[in-house]
């Protein structure tokens, strides 16, 4: 019977595509917010995946996540250097300073010092010229699309100072020189980094001459990036500098857990998003329950000849059961389908968009809830169904 | 000594109310029916007299409020639920005004069905399909739809499917009402044939005249109860071999 169960659906193509339509809705929009959720939350800790060299982010006591970085007294360094499992501490100075581009115009960029002897902490991938090139004096490297957008100047202004009409974009370039808080610094390469929640330019230089860009503080280190000796498990030793400095360590995987739930916490973004993805539930619900129940109704006297002839309700539930796991099954497909070609489609631009494999899952416990929701009332329906009912016409 | 009459249906004072108190209906006010093997029986009678709510109660759809109730020797309502499935399955042939053929699958499929609902394997059960399509005449049309079908080829369709799990009792409710009268003859022909081959019983409920020859014996009811019952031609073939050109 199930092969007639089957044809019984896919039999009444308007139907079908009725059910297909409100589980596929439901299973894109619930994929697509869900995945544009998590690349936004992947952004506010873009810069830990970035800096991948240290096992553990040493900070403040205060600090609650990376965008809000206390700065902490420089002989916080060696406390760290000293704490047994560190096999070696940088420092990093990272803040939100303001810059002057070469057309006057002010932006604010986050500033990345990295330790003058060894770089560490660097972008991922370089587009043009080296990391080593920050020791030229001045030296700067900016992120590529930064350089191509938000710091780009114009070829022509008109005369209230705004980009003209035809004006073409002039990116920012090596050689070129900005001003952060009044010093000079000089562009020597362009590099690759994740985009961050703010998406403000990312300006790497060194820890000294960050320093030197920096307003005058009696504490000036935000950072300090550590590495464990190896064999040593990167928990306990963040429990160890702890215990021994005071400071907040932090393994980069509860750095960036610790950031996600600042903004979760703090922001209005959990419960926008989760409205999208409960629309889109009670959308799925809605249009697919609706159209599978009317399929149902429609069946009915068919479902009623079937028990006259011999048709327990346990087969027939099973019936109902497999036409709401056949539509299940196909509309999450077209529908995670849809998201994932979405997603295929906006890499690389300003949308963000990640889909883990959390996601598909999640999309999929929704449409198995859908279909179950959907058919109950359906199954109510047939086995309250008295088989006399096919004789009244 | 005269063998005694075998009873494929016999019912005693059997009533069916339906809904309570005030607003209780009855539709059979005891009603007294008995259906030899081999015969075909038609219930007669203007709408509204129970002929309907009898015939499911006879063939196990419909429990009854009181009265004796045994079709081919049991009491339906005095088996479980599963039990009662399973005997309607196996023993009972249905034919409905209606068809109630599913028209998205093949007429081989929709003669199937009883065979699938009783757990067969698809191969045999459309391959004993094929040969009741063969019965009623109309094989060439297994694979299509039964909404590519005249009325009367849906009819004769819903009567291979009736008749393809070799039931022993077959319940045929108006199965001409929607035909024009060469197709009414047509499929009465084939239920007079066919469905009271060997050990079998056939309740026709009807109200087109034109099919009255067909009977056995007409049972007249009214208002709840069997007022007449007429046997008009006690041996089929007699009746065949008079109506032969």
């Amino acid at each position: 019977m199930n092969q007639i169960a089957i044809k019984m659906l896919v039999g009444d193509l308007a139907k079908y595509f009725g059910i297909l339509l409100g589980i596929g809705f439901a299973a894109l929009l619930i994929t697509q917010q869900s995945s544009i959720f998590t690349g936004l939350m992947s952004r506010t800790f873009a810069f830990v995946d970035d800096t991948s060299l240290p096992d553990l982010w040493v900070t403040d006591p205060e600090v609650q996540y990376l965008d809000e970085l206390e700065p902490m007294q420089s002989t916080a360094l060696d406390r760290v250097r000293g704490v047994p499992g560190v096999a070696w501490a940088v420092p990093m100075y990272k803040s939100l300073l303001r810059g002057r581009l070469p057309n006057g115009t002010f932006r604010s960029v986050i500033v990345v010092g990295l330790d003058d002897a060894t770089l560490i902490g660097g972008p991922p991938k370089m587009i043009e010229g080296q990391l080593g090139d920050l020791r030229r004096s001045d030296g700067v490297i900016l992120d590529e699309v930064s350089a191509n957008t938000r710091l780009n100047s114009w070829s022509a202004y008109d005369a209230d100072g705004k980009p003209a009409k035809d004006a073409t974009r002039i990116p920012m370039k090596v050689g070129d020189v900005l001003q952060i808080n009044d010093r000079r610094a000089v562009v020597v390469g362009l590099c690759q980094v994740s985009r961050t929640f703010q998406s403000q330019p990312v300006i790497y230089t060194t820890y000294s001459r960050a320093l030197s860009y920096a307003p005058p503080e009696r504490k000036q280190l935000s950072l300090i990036l550590a590495k464990a000796v190896h064999g040593v498990d990167h928990g306990e030793l963040a429990q160890r500098i702890t215990a021994a400095t005071s400071l907040r360590a932090r393994t980069k995987a509860q750095m960036s857990w610790d950031t996600v739930m600042y903004y979760v916490k703090n922001t209005g973004i959990v419960i926008n998003f989760g409205i999208a993805v409960l629309l889109g539930f009670l959308v799925g619900v809605a249009i697919a329950g609706q159209t599978f129940y009317n399929f149902t109704l429609d069946n009915l006297r068919y479902f009623g000849a079937l028990k006259a002839m011999g048709g327990s309700n346990w087969l027939l539930l099973r019936m109902v059961l497999l036409q709401a796991l056949l539509a299940g099954v196909v509309g999450y497909g077209l529908g995670v389908g849809a998201a994932a070609l979405f997603g295929m489609r906006v890499q690389g631009t300003e949308l963000a968009f990640r889909m883990t494999w959390h996601i598909p899952a999640i999309s999929a416990a929704a449409v198995a809830l859908i279909c179950a929701l959907s058919s109950i009332v359906s199954m109510i329906k047939v086995i309250r169904l008295e088989p006399a009912v096919v004789f009244r016409g | 000594m005269a063998e005694p009459v075998r009873l494929a249906v016999a019912t005693d004072g059997v009533t069916k109310v339906f809904g309570r108190g005030g607003n209780a209906v009855h539709a059979l006010r005891g009603a007294f029916l008995e259906v030899p093997y081999g015969e075909l029986v038609m219930l007669v009678g203007p709408s509204g007299c129970g002929k309907t709510t009898l015939i499911s109660i006879l063939a196990g759809i419909l429990d009854r409020t009181e009265g004796r109730c045994e079709v081919l020797g049991v009491d339906p309502q005095a088996m479980s639920q599963g039990a009662l499935t399973r005997w309607r399955g196996q023993n009972i042939g249905f034919v409905f005004q209606q068809f109630n053929l599913i028209p998205t699958i093949t007429v081989a499929e929709n003669v199937a069905v009883p065979l699938l609902l009783q757990g067969q394997a698809r191969r045999r059960a459309l391959a004993a399909a094929e040969a009741a399509l063969e019965r009623v005449g109309i094989a060439d049309k297994r694979h299509s739809r039964p909404t590519q079908l005249s009325g009367g080829q849906q009819q004769r369709v819903a009567i291979a499917r009736a008749l393809v799990h070799e039931p022993r009792f077959v319940v045929c409710d108006e199965p001409t009402s929607a035909l024009d009268a060469d197709n009414g003859q047509l499929v009465m022909e084939l239920l007079a044939e066919i469905a009271v081959q060997g050990d079998r019983a056939l309740v026709v409920v009807t109200h087109d005249s034109r099919v009255f020859h067909f009977a056995d014996r007409i049972v007249r009811m009214d208002d709840g109860r069997v007022v007449d019952t007429r046997t008009q031609i006690a041996d089929r073939t007699a009746r065949q071999h008079s109506e032969s050109p």
